[in-house]
């Protein structure tokens, strides 16, 4: 009985341990050095208890685990309805994961406002692992848009020089694109009388929804338009590069890390979950789209002069990998997806944190500002060198994983897709050793660089976790893969009876 | 039962002194670092010395699980190992050079700053090549595969504040990849059709397969992506650009990771995969075409070189030549005994060079040497036995692979064979003109000269201040030498082909991995005692040609390699400025070879070039800055235009706009709360 209370009740506490945290902060501490503190403690309990998730999570079983369904408000009839899969319960870890991370990086980047931003980080991070909590689509979307406004105040607070037109862009592009999936939630609404995604979910698939079948392809753009703009799929990305730019590095980390996965994760839960039929038949120009941002963004991700840029164009890259593997409807290409949007989170959150550790140095992220960095700070470029290496797919580091897996299952799917996208192999080598030689290699062109100091205990703290859990998702996936593959079958399992309605398969 | 090998453990030692070295190296002394990468690298080879001991007693193919590594859905990849003949071969070539020239690189390297870093880097490439070539299954060849580039790129930027030292490492690695888009569609198709990686499982669903019945064009495809892979690990047309340039690494690197054993992967994976190309002969047709292009392009290369370890790179591009024509002609233990022999006598040759490199003060250029003969007595006669070797004289290691290739590529082609025995000439002429150059004439250098390779600044100027003129090599780095140079001239006698008087025991003893397999029969699980292959059954399809012919054309081989070392010796000992005149006189035909064809600069131009305008002018200038950003602001604008109550939307003021999200929120719940109502 004890345990079923706690059972049910441990998706709440992790969901909300940030913010009850964050509320604290606004009254108690007042020295900066025990705002970060607490923030530090606050974030780290909230991974101990995100653990208890991952261990006592039964692998091979399909439903939804540690549900917690309760009336909200009965007119109209919203419930607080939680519970994660082996879809999401990676991507609540992801969160609680980075975001004790984002706070060692913040250390001592953050001077000013200090309490304010360690505030907003603990809200962000309620709201984000709130996303993939959520199975009330009114929760879901109330957390949707809740993530919005920490971030574009982080970002247009704690940014850069042109810090308030990142944040403006960024908050128009993604608020804009979810009109268009409130207008889709609402109608399911309107018809099924819930917003529980099981019942909505149940009744769809039994044909129980009137008018569903003309309504349908615009409620799959609706979700989808919106799950688009934030993954960011080619050509809805320019908002990601002025962004990161502008953005201080726990905000990429978390823009990166985990903002973007909301967006393939909302595809893989909703646009497959509830539309199977309309996924199969958009599957084409979706996976054309993706692929067209492997190659774009790895193209231009290229001859970026500014770090920063490079790694948010290379995210648009990996992200067009997971949905890709999404709209593939293989299992390999969906174990991957979820494999890559992990490994995506965690290597590209260690290269914002690196790029962010040489900005704070040298004020600055232009690349032709470094070069020969090896020599000064060797323990921060051997760090670097894993996690580009990561990032770049090498075996036995997270990246191949996903990688592998999403090109194959793109392969069985559609063979050219997955032959055009495996260029991507070629081109992410490209860019980032390309970056790396620029950075590190040769002799040391700007005398500033000379006396950089190396990686400090707080950024070691901070980097080091992300190369450590790079390995071992490399090493021994299955930790992973065997809660997700079950999940994926399942998520599946209505394609095998919708394939034979679409033609063209 | 099946004894257990323990198989892993050979990989993960030098792992383990790569990791101790990588994390604490930097602050451990120089005789700690080298008693590690020692210890650990010997431990490898003191087990697979051990493996070979009690092959006998083993049932082959030996086969060793270790954990699960990739599971979806059906489709499921181990940490599992491969032991047959083709494995054990490669595993005392890669573990026992790699430990010699570990012993060297003691020597080489001792000076160098960052001694533990090379070690370090030099214990991570012998885990992942053996892991290559103990792997059991594709996925797992490919972590070594990948891994090894990964090693190469490190030790070919080793000296990275050269910037053609790490434009070299970033050039191979990305070389590589492209080789490796080619390998990774190979594998999804072999999932595809097979749903498998294993090669035990793969082959036996493709060995009742032949080149009629209907999966014939995914075999040739799997084949033919296969071989791309291939020929970016081992430099063959048109992928070879790498390897010359990876000659910025320290010396023992070159002779390690970029003769003797990484740039045979290639070729190993296509003995491997013999299964497959049997079943291709397409795919099989391309493997010999290439190889046999290569070999020839790439020593016509060679002869005009100047830089002694260009000679070499070149020398090696040619020599994984004559491996893949073998493999392409069907003679795949051909192949594997050349790849052997020729780890003996290029391990030997860039050691060798390394330790002229050494003793002249960092100076590669071969104008700048000569006379060294009696300089450097054990850097010279160890190096002739190299020479000698590769130049196929008679009774030499490289003579009897190399004889081998060209009889059997004979029997499939004189095409092959003609260009073989031109390309044969060419070797011996340009391994003559480095000897002549090298050891014989004048001195014409400075024995204090700057230093060439050691970038390091710091390091030639150790270097020059720790030695006097020109010297021999401590005894660390001779005795590796002279173990390789008795190698190069003995190890040739394990395949002495019958026609000379031997037992060809090489081939008989990959025979086993190479016999074909019979329809719908498996042979992989032959009874232990069957490993033996019966006598009358040799490899292919050799046919009863008389000894004699065969005879004959070892003659002409020889001919051959003597004719080389006539012409090296009138120009570069008799006449050294006959050279200079055949050079200008041939003008425009030099000038390209010198050049290198200028393959590079043709590449640049019409790939690099034109990939990072376009991307910069077209793709980020074009499409995202004017293109999307431009038609969104123009969007924008207009709206701002509408209505004045709009601007203040675009005001950029936060705060405004969380009111603005505040009064939307209102809004939608009181829209809902009014359709709650209105139900």
């Amino acid at each position: 009985m004890s345990t079923d209370n706690f059972s049910s009740s441990i998706l709440t506490m992790v969901t909300f341990a940030p913010l009850f945290g964050g509320l604290l902060l606004t009254i108690f501490p007042r020295r900066d050095r025990d705002v970060r503190i607490f923030a530090l403690v606050v974030s780290l309990l909230t991974v101990l208890a995100s653990l208890h998730l991952p261990v006592h999570f039964q692998r091979a079983q399909t439903a939804f685990q540690y549900e917690i369904d309760r009336p909200w408000v009965s007119t109209p009839n919203i419930h607080y309805h939680m519970g994660v899969d082996g879809i999401s319960l990676w991507l609540v870890l992801l969160t609680t994961f980075l975001t004790p991370l984002c706070v060692l990086i913040s250390w001592k980047s953050v001077h000013e406002r200090v309490k304010e931003f360690f505030i907003l980080l603990l809200i962000l991070e309620t709201a984000l692992i709130g996303v993939f909590t959520s199975l009330d689509l009114f929760l879901f979307y109330f957390f949707w848009e809740a993530t919005l406004i920490p971030m574009a105040l982080l970002i247009g607070v704690f940014g850069h020089e042109r810090k308030v037109y990142a944040a403006v862009k960024f908050f128009m592009y993604t608020m804009i694109a979810s009109v268009f999936m409130l207008a889709a939630i609402l109608w399911l609404y309107a018809q099924v009388g819930s917003f529980d995604f099981i019942v909505i979910r149940e009744k769809i698939m039994s044909g129980a929804v009137p008018g569903f079948a003309s309504a349908a392809p615009w409620l799959f753009l609706g979700f989808f338009l919106a799950f688009a703009v934030k993954v960011p799929l080619f050509p809805f990305h320019t908002w990601l590069p002025d962004a990161h730019v502008e953005a201080p590095t726990a905000g990429s980390v978390l823009l990166a890390g985990v903002l973007l996965k909301m967006g393939t994760y909302g595809m893989l839960r909703f646009n497959l979950g509830l539309f199977p039929e309309q996924s199969l038949r958009n599957a084409p120009w979706i996976m054309t789209l993706a692929l067209i941002g492997i190659i774009y963004g790895a193209l231009v991700a290229m001859v970026q002069p500014n770090l920063k840029k490079l790694i948010a164009y290379s995210s648009v890259s990996h992200l067009g990998f997971v949905v890709l593997g999404i709209f593939s409807f293989t299992q390999a290409g969906l174990n991957g997806a979820l494999f890559v949007m992990l490994a995506h989170g965690i290597s590209t959150g260690g290269l914002f944190m690196l790029a962010g550790i040489l900005q704070e140095r040298r004020h600055t992220y232009e690349i032709r500002e470094f070069g020969g960095l090896a020599a000064p700070m060797p323990i921060y470029a051997a760090s670097f060198l894993f996690i580009v290496l990561a990032s770049v797919g090498l075996p036995l580091l997270n990246g191949f994983v996903g990688e592998f897996l999403v090109l194959s299952g793109a392969f069985q799917a559609r063979a050219v897709y997955g032959i055009l996208a495996a260029t991507g192999v070629i081109w992410s080598a490209c860019y980032l050793l390309w970056m790396y030689q620029r950075v590190f290699f040769g002799k040391i062109t700007v005398p500033a660089n000379n006396s950089l100091s190396d990686l400090s205990g707080f950024e070691k703290a901070a980097v080091w976790p992300c190369a450590v859990a790079a390995l071992v998702m490399g090493v021994a996936p299955l930790l992973w893969l065997n809660a997700i593959d079950p999940a994926v079958q399942s998520a599946l399992t209505p394609f095998a009876q919708v394939i034979s309605k679409v033609v063209g398969r | 039962m099946t004894p257990n090998l323990n198989l892993w453990l050979i990989p993960i030692l030098p792992l383990a002194g790569a990791a101790i070295n990588g994390l604490w190296g930097r602050r451990s002394s120089r005789q700690a670092v080298t008693t590690i990468a020692l210890v650990f690298s010997g431990a490898a080879f003191a087990m697979a010395l051990w493996v070979a001991a009690r092959f006998a007693s083993i049932p082959l193919p030996y086969q060793e699980f270790l954990a699960h590594w990739i599971r979806s859905g059906t489709f499921a990849v181990d940490f599992s190992f491969y032991l047959d003949p083709l494995s054990l071969v490669m595993l005392l070539v890669v573990t026992g050079v790699g430990l010699l020239i570990h012993i060297y690189s003691v020597g080489y390297m001792w000076d160098d700053p960052s001694y533990y870093r090379f070690f370090a880097y030099l214990n991570l490439f012998m885990f992942f090549m053996l892991t290559l070539v103990l792997a059991n299954n594709y996925l797992l060849m490919f972590i070594g595969w990948e891994g090894v580039g990964l090693a190469s790129y490190l030790l070919i930027g080793f000296w990275f504040t050269k910037d053609s030292a790490a434009a070299a490492g970033k050039k191979a690695f990305i070389v590589n990849r492209i080789g490796d888009f080619g390998f990774l569609i190979g594998l999804f198709l072999l999932i595809r059709h097979f749903g498998s990686l294993t090669f035990e499982q793969v082959f036996h669903s493709i060995a009742p397969m032949s080149p009629e019945t209907a999966e014939a064009g995914v075999l040739t495809a799997v084949g033919l992506l296969l071989l791309v892979g291939a020929c970016g690990k081992s430099a063959q047309i048109p992928l070879y650009v790498w390897l010359p340039d990876a000659m910025e690494g320290p010396t023992p690197v070159s002779a390690l990771i970029h003769a003797a054993t990484m740039v045979t992967a290639g070729v190993y994976m296509v003995a491997r995969s013999h299964v497959i190309f049997e079943r291709a002969p397409m795919a099989l047709t391309v493997v010999a075409v290439i190889g046999t292009l290569t070999a020839f392009f790439a020593a016509t290369i060679g002869i005009a070189q100047t830089d002694i370890k260009k000679v070499l790179a070149y020398s090696t591009v040619s020599q994984l030549g004559y491996m893949f024509m073998a493999c392409g002609v069907g003679a795949f233990s051909a192949g594997i005994f050349h790849l052997m022999t020729h780890a003996f006598f290029k391990g030997l040759l860039f050691l060798a060079a390394g330790s002229v490199i050494h003793a002249v003060g960092g100076e590669q250029d071969m104008r700048k040497m000569g006379g060294l003969r009696t300089k450097i007595p054990v850097t010279f006669w160890t190096m002739t036995a190299g020479t000698l070797a590769i130049a196929g004289i008679p009774g030499l290691a490289g003579f009897f692979s190399k004889d081998e290739i060209l009889w059997r590529v004979y029997q499939a082609s004189w095409i092959y064979w003609v260009v073989g025995i031109v390309t044969a000439f060419l070797t011996s002429f340009y391994i003559f003109r480095l000897w002549f150059l090298t050891f014989f004439g004048e001195y014409r250098g400075h024995a204090d000269g700057a230093a060439g390779e050691h970038g390091h600044p710091a390091h030639g100027a150790d270097r020059r201040h720790g030695h006097a003129g020109i010297h021999e090599s401590p005894p660390v780095m001779l005795a590796p030498l002279v173990i390789l140079a008795i190698l190069s001239v003995v190890g040739g006698y394990v395949g002495v082909p019958g026609s000379l008087g031997g037992g060809n025991r090489f081939e008989k003893f990959l025979d086993p991995v190479f016999r074909p397999i019979t329809p719908g029969l498996n042979t992989q699980h032959n009874a232990p005692g069957e490993t033996n292959p019966p006598e009358q059954q040799s490899e292919g399809t050799e046919p009863q040609t008389s000894h004699a012919t065969e005879l004959v054309f070892t003659g002409i081989s020889v001919a051959a390699a003597l004719l080389g070392f006539g012409l090296a010796w009138t120009f570069y000992y008799r006449n050294p400025q006959l050279p200079e005149r055949i050079a200008t006189d041939l003008d425009g035909l030099y000038d390209a070879v010198v050049h290198k064809y200028y393959i590079d600069e043709l590449y640049g131009e019409v790939f690099v070039k034109p990939l990072l305008d376009g991307s910069t002018r077209i793709l980020w200038q074009g499409v995202d800055q004017n293109l999307i950003d431009g038609t969104v602001n123009n969007g924008a604008d207009a709206a701002r235009h509408v209505s004045d109550q709009a601007r203040h939307m675009q005001s950029g003021n936060l705060r405004s706009y969380a009111g603005w999200i505040a009064a939307g929120s209102a809004v939608i719940i009181a829209f809902m709360i009014w359709m709650g109502v209105g139900r």
